[in-house]
């Protein structure tokens, strides 16, 4: 009993002192470092704020002198209405509407409006440019004329209809970026940080010297994948960390913490990727070259930069066969659509079992040496 | 001496330290090894010899279990050396012709990670850094060491975790003639604890100097084996520099 326990103990020193040895390795990479930790966060940062959702800032409105029937409403319906429109009132000269037509062309400005002929009439001259944007203030405004009509006749209104919009039913780019990219992240060093951890070690003639070393291939790989585990975690604090701050906005649904599990799980998936490629390139070099065919467009047809909503139903039918694909919708379902185990465990299922798959093809492959 | 007397405890120790038998490896063409056969004594100081290419290191890492040989096969301690066994490998120590270190460790890490890896207390990783006179290089980083300086952090670590038999490929190349002198003190001492020793080298007066016996290899083959003394009073020279060139010729060879 006490052998065993001793086996154990030297087994469990074994494993931390190559995981710390490889710990350190990769820490004084610098290149490994900006690779796998900030080169993925720096599309995060800047998808992110490119494809910022910023429908939620007023629309901008040019008022080319008096308005009979904005200048008239009660000071309740304006308060309402700065919410969503910010007006902008000119003189009602000839130059000045030019002006502000040409601002509409540039896109300074979101919509013009102006009094037509006749005290009734109000023209509204908006851009196609952003159609999101201009149908909001044509909604705005026709409520705003029923609304006076309503005033102007005293008739109660027929029907009334109350909108509200219902928070994270559609899709805000924030919510897809975040598991698309943290899955991206966690493939690149997952696949590149095995295969070329494996095929550098094997290069310098290291795995031959612990081939005769009293520790297992166990240990090594296990070394390996306790290391890219740290690191997928470390990613994913890093991601959701800048994510939910105020100016990305992602906003955490009920069960995100099961993300912690799939990232866990979808790394395993991509660590075994990793030591197919490894066990199979011979130079670092080729390493590389494997990883990127693999993990770019798995990347890119798993819809890490994009949605795959608008893409040909070919694309989306080979998705179906990606790993990232089932874990960046997983991501999405838990981190802000309200879903729970119900959405990961198949998933995370899935993932264990292709990790079990290719560490299998892996093993057959393996070689200590590179002769 | 302690780990000698726990293997040797209850069942009579086995005859030899080394038993090769018929050890061939085939690369293509090359017959690396080609029926090697030798055995080395327990507590013996063994030396094997032979120009470039000769079969040398095949044959140290066919016998270590590095690789697995076509034909024949190695006991060592008594015990076959392929397939790999962790518990055999915990008793011998090995110095690999190139030394392979953990990437961007410094040596300190490197003989502590090594020492981990054996499982032999950290104070004996840092004594063994001082017996190579590599404590003042402690913190500097694998591919900052000099030739020399790496060549002794590799030997460092081949007997950390104080083996009953130890392999060596070339010990003392690279190393200057202190460093040198200081590795054939500590190889005595270890070989007059009662550990075995076998070393490969290209220089005879180290030969001479170290070995109880010799091995002669050309060819992938062992050409001669005996004392020094003995094989210079066969061939009527007096040295052993001069066996040498008389077994392998003196040709240039590719
Ligand atoms: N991995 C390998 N693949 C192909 N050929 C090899 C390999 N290793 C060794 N050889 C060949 O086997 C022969 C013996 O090589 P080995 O390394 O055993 O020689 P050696 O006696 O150690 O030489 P040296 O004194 O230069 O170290 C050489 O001809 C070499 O080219
Ligand atoms: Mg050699």
């Amino acid at each position: 009993m006490s052998t065993t326990e001793a086996r154990r103990a030297r087994r469990t020193r074994a494993f931390a002192s190559l995981s710390l040895a490889m710990t350190r390795g990769l820490l004084r990479d610098r290149a490994a470092v900006f690779f796998t930790l900030l080169f993925p966060l720096m599309f995060l940062l800047l998808f992110g704020a490119l494809f910022k959702d910023d429908s939620s800032e007023p629309a901008h409105l040019v008022q080319v002198g008096d308005v009979k029937m904005l200048d008239s409403l009660p000071e309740g319906e304006r308060a309402g209405l700065r919410e969503v429109l910010e007006i902008t009132k000119t003189d009602g000269s000839r130059a000045a509407r030019d002006e502000a037509l040409e601002k509409l062309r540039k896109g300074d400005t979101d919509a013009v409006v102006h009094q037509g002929d006749g005290p009734g009439a109000l023209v509204l001259r908006f851009s196609a440019a952003d159609q999101v944007r201009s149908a909001t203030i044509r909604g705005v405004l026709d409520s705003v004329v029923q609304h006076a009509n309503q005033r102007a006749t005293g008739q109660p209104p027929a029907y009334r209809l109350t909108a509200g919009q219902v928070e994270d039913e559609s899709t805000k780019p924030i919510q897809f970026l975040t598991p698309g990219l943290l899955g991206w992240a966690v493939a690149m060093s997952g696949v590149f940080g095995s295969a070329f951890n494996l095929v550098s070690w094997r290069r310098k003639r290291l795995l031959r010297r612990l081939w005769l070393a009293p520790v297992g291939a166990g240990s090594v790989i296990g070394a390996r994948v306790g290391v890219t585990l740290a690191t997928a975690m470390v990613q994913t604090a890093l991601f959701l960390g800048v994510a939910v701050t105020p100016y990305y906005g992602l906003r955490l649904s009920g069960s995100w913490w099961l993300c912690v599990p799939l990232v866990l799980c979808g790394t395993l998936a991509f660590l075994s990727i990793g030591l197919l490629v490894g066990s199979f390139a011979k130079t670092e070099e080729s390493a590389n070259g494997l990883s990127q065919i693999v993990i770019l467009p798995m990347a890119f047809l798993s819809g890490s930069f994009f949605p795959l909503e608008a893409a040909p139903q070919w694309v989306r039918t080979v998705s179906e066969f990606l790993p990232l694909k089932h874990l960046a919708t997983a991501m999405q379902d838990v981190l802000s659509r309200g879903e729970g185990w119900g959405a990961a465990l198949p998933v995370m299922g899935g993932l264990l079992a292709f990790a079990a798959v290719m560490t299998l093809i892996a093993s057959r492959l393996f070689r200590w040496d590179a002769a | 001496m302690s780990a000698m007397s726990a293997t040797s405890g209850t069942s009579a120790p086995p005859q030899y330290a080394i038993a090769a038998e018929g050890l061939r490896k085939r690369y293509g063409e090359t017959r690396a090894a080609d029926g090697v056969s030798f055995e080395v004594e327990n507590g013996e100081f063994y030396g094997i010899l032979g120009p470039n290419g000769a079969g040398k290191t095949t044959t140290m890492e066919l016998v270590e279990g590095l690789r697995e040989p076509d034909e024949g096969r190695a006991t060592l301690l008594g015990i076959p050396s392929w397939p790999r066994k962790p518990a055999l490998l915990r008793r011998i120590g090995v110095q690999l012709q190139a030394s392979s270190f953990f990437e961007r460790l410094t040596a300190h890490e490197q003989i502590h990670t090594f020492a981990a890896l054996y499982d032999v207390p950290p104070d004996r990783a840092d004594a063994m850094l001082e017996t190579v006179g590599l404590t003042e290089k402690a913190g500097t980083r694998e591919d900052r060491l000099s030739g020399g300086q790496a060549q002794r952090l590799s030997i460092a670590c081949a007997l950390v975790h104080d083996p009953e038999l130890v392999f060596l490929d070339e010990p003392t190349t690279g190393l200057d003639p202190q460093a040198r002198r200081n590795l054939w003190d500590l190889l005595r001492h270890i070989n007059g604890e009662g550990r075995t020793v076998v070393l490969t080298t290209h220089s005879m007066d180290e030969a001479e100097a170290l070995c109880d016996r010799v091995a002669v290899m050309d060819h992938g083959r062992v050409l001669k084996v005996g004392a020094p003394r003995a094989l210079m009073a066969e061939a009527g020279v007096d040295n052993l520099e001069d066996v040498f060139l008389q077994l392998t010729g003196r040709e240039y060879r590719e």
